[in-house]
């Protein structure tokens, strides 16, 4: 039974219904990416075209995290669906795959390639590797911390022609339709859209949990999926990479209250901020 | 010769900071590569008045999408628009504010032409008649230099990094036709944040507070500052009171908070670890007050204090009360 994802949406939400009365409740693909550890010193490589991997720890993005969470959470509030985890990467994103599983995911999906630094080419890949499967939810991160590139998730919705909420950080499931709250500046938007849709995860959406031992057991059993697959050529081109430039050396004004005027002076003579 | 497309986003009929930072750096642009600049305003009603006022950061021309169902961003349309303002304009590159509205139309715009975005760009250069754009990458702790391989090229700004110049040129103003789109998202609703305040990202000052300050009500301190320090003054917070729940994560500052760019920031019982400083690197000035003179913060800030913030903070904000107060 196709519960949605491919065809037109239209065609896909009157076969989601069937698939309700069937008991099939709620299937969910979540993307997640392999990046270094917030933490992580980061150092530019020696062609200055990307960055030194060693000696850095990798984690699942945070956000992915988030959005994950978020995956088996509305699974389990449906009693019943299925949480499938897709990355892009090379053969060590299988380990970030196998973090999705012990924290729940039922399988995994690795799409085996060396990446790309052009969203729209990543995009496209998990864009055609999804219209293949059923889902009627597709979860992201709203950002990957290693390229802050924030357009994966538009650009998929947009190849698919799904709906979409990104940033969101409240999201309710009723009925095949999808309620999401999504920040912006000042305050937030609430939007609505029928599934199959696309949904990008901003922190406090929820918090993620850590994999139990059981979890970890569990994971090895998981089936995953590797597949290799050809990027599409970037349409942008990484010039070189750089460690930021350098702030003012620091000055320390002073010590307790006595210092205050002293600041405020440098702030107001000196730096011409107040 | 390449014309430059501006989004420029209005909220409630009125342009938004972010939409003079946009045109005002297309201008600059848009000089460089001998092109105009092509100004884009999607709204309700008063968004045409509104537009008319882009002519004074450099607009040469000014199309506005104007209707009753347009007062609330929906990406499902907004992205047609541009796509229809595109065809009809052939420009050699789209600037969008890096906002919540603009990144999430950038990503749509980019799909639907086909060409790649670069998002929350710090810096534009032109070489060869093409533009080369900066950008922080991971959470600031590296700059990428990128130049792209097709056109129109797709560029989203940090707000508060591109100055609003005035620069005036004629700006007339053209009506766009409407698109007929389906609409998959239904916009429902519009929640304002109790307190109207600046959002952290587009404040030019901000104050943010750490674990440092102890308890939430002491962020009545922090309150006082930014009262002080006036209207353009928000708060900020450290993850570390975001988690405990003192501060809503709209104000979280940091790698996996807002990244944010004021003229000047203060740090407040922050200790400054990693991912905190990764969120102020492209600040201004860098003010720091914390009793422990070997906090990580005082590595970064222009400015610091050694003390107790609740013996500092009190003088400060009668000192800044003074001097502000001296000016009339
Ligand atoms: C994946 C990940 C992502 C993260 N992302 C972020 C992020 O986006 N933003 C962020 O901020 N953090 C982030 N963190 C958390 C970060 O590592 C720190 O834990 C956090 O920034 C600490 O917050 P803090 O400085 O308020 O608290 P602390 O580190 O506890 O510092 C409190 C400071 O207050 C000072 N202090 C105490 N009392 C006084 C007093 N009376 N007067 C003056 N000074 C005083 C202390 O000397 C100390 O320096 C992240 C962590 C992880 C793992
Ligand atoms: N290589 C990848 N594999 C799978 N998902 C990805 C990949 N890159 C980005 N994503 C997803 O897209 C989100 C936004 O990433 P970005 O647009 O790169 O900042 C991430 O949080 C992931 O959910």
């Amino acid at each position: 039974m196709n519960c949605g994802g491919v065809g037109s949406p239209h065609y896909s939400e009157r076969l989601l219904l069937l698939c309700k009365t069937e008991g099939i409740k709620l299937r969910t693909i979540v993307c997640i990416k392999r990046v270094p550890d917030s933490e992580a010193r980061v150092r530019v490589s020696a062609d200055g075209r990307g960055i030194d991997p060693s000696g850095l720890k990798f984690v699942m993005n945070p956000y992915d995290e988030i959005a994950l969470e978020a995956a088996l959470q509305l699974k389990e509030k449906a009693g019943d669906g299925a949480v499938t985890a897709i990355t892009v990467g090379t053969d060590d994103a299988k380990e970030t795959l196998r973090s999705a599983l012990a924290m729940g995911a039922d399988d995994g999906v690795l799409l085996r390639s060396e990446g790309s630094i052009d969203g729209l080419a990543i995009a496209r890949a998990l864009a055609d590797e999804v219209s293949g499967r059923q889902y009627d939810l597709l979860l992201f991160g709203k950002q990957a911390i290693d390229d802050d590139n924030m357009q994966v998730p538009a650009m998929v919705a947009q190849m698919l022609g799904l709906p979409c909420a990104t940033v969101v950080v409240d999201l309710e499931i009723d009925d095949g339709v999808a309620t999401a709250k999504r920040e912006i500046e000042g305050g937030h938007e609430i939007l609505e859209f029928d599934l199959p849709g696309v949904v990008a995860a901003q922190k406090g959406l929820k918090e993620p949990r850590y994999p139990s031992l059981k979890g970890i057991m569990a994971a090895k059993r998981k089936p995953l999926e590797e597949k290799d697959i050809e990027l599409r050529a970037p349409k942008i081109e990484l010039l070189d990479l750089t460690m930021p430039p350098a702030r003012p050396e620091p000055q320390i004004v002073g010590e307790g209250p006595e210092a205050v005027p002293e600041l405020v002076r440098r702030l107001r003579e000196e730096a011409k901020v107040i | 010769m390449a014309d430059i497309l501006a989004f420029a986003e209005t909220r409630d009929g009125a342009l938004r900071q972010v939409a003079r930072e946009v045109v005002a750096a297309a201008r600059s642009v848009a000089d460089q590569m001998q092109g105009q600049v092509v100004a884009l305003v999607i709204g309700g009603p008063g968004s045409t008045e509104a537009a008319s006022d882009l002519a004074r950061y450099g607009a040469d021309r000014i199309l506005v999408a104007e209707d009753e169902s347009l007062g609330l961003y929906n990406p499902d349309v907004a992205v047609e628009v541009v796509a229809s303002a595109v065809a009809g304009a052939t420009p050699g590159a789209i600037l969008f504010p890096a906002s919540a509205q603009g990144k999430d139309l950038a990503a749509r715009v980019a799909a639907r032409l086909d060409v790649a975005l670069a998002s929350e760009v710090t810096e534009i250069d032109v070489e060869d008649g093409q533009p080369v754009v900066t950008r922080p990458m991971y959470g600031g702790k590296a700059y990428g230099r990128f130049r792209f391989l097709d056109s129109p090229a797709l560029i989203s700004l940090r707000p508060n990094v591109f100055p609003a110049n005035e620069d005036p040129r004629a700006g007339t103003v053209e009506a766009l036709a409407s698109v007929a789109v389906e609409r998959k998202t239904r916009i429902v609703g519009l929640e304002k944040a109790e307190r109207e305040t600046l959002d952290v990202r587009e404040a030019p000052v901000v104050v943010a507070g750490g674990r440092g300050l102890q308890d939430p009500d002491n962020w009545k301190l922090l309150e006082d500052l930014v009262d002080a320090l006036g209207e353009e003054a928000t708060l900020g917070a450290s993850r570390a009171v975001v988690d405990a729940g003192w501060r809503p994560h709209s104000e979280q500052v940091g790698q996996t908070g807002k990244v944010v760019s004021p003229g000047l920031y203060f740090a407040v019982g922050i200790s400054g670890a990693i991912q905190h400083l990764a969120g102020i690197r492209t600040a201004g000035v860098i003010v720091a007050v914390n009793k422990d003179a070997e906090a990580p913060i005082f590595g970064v800030a222009n400015y610091g204090v050694v003390g107790d913030l609740f013996e500092v903070l009190p003088r400060l904000t009668e000192e800044i009360r003074a001097v502000r107060g001296s000016d009339g």
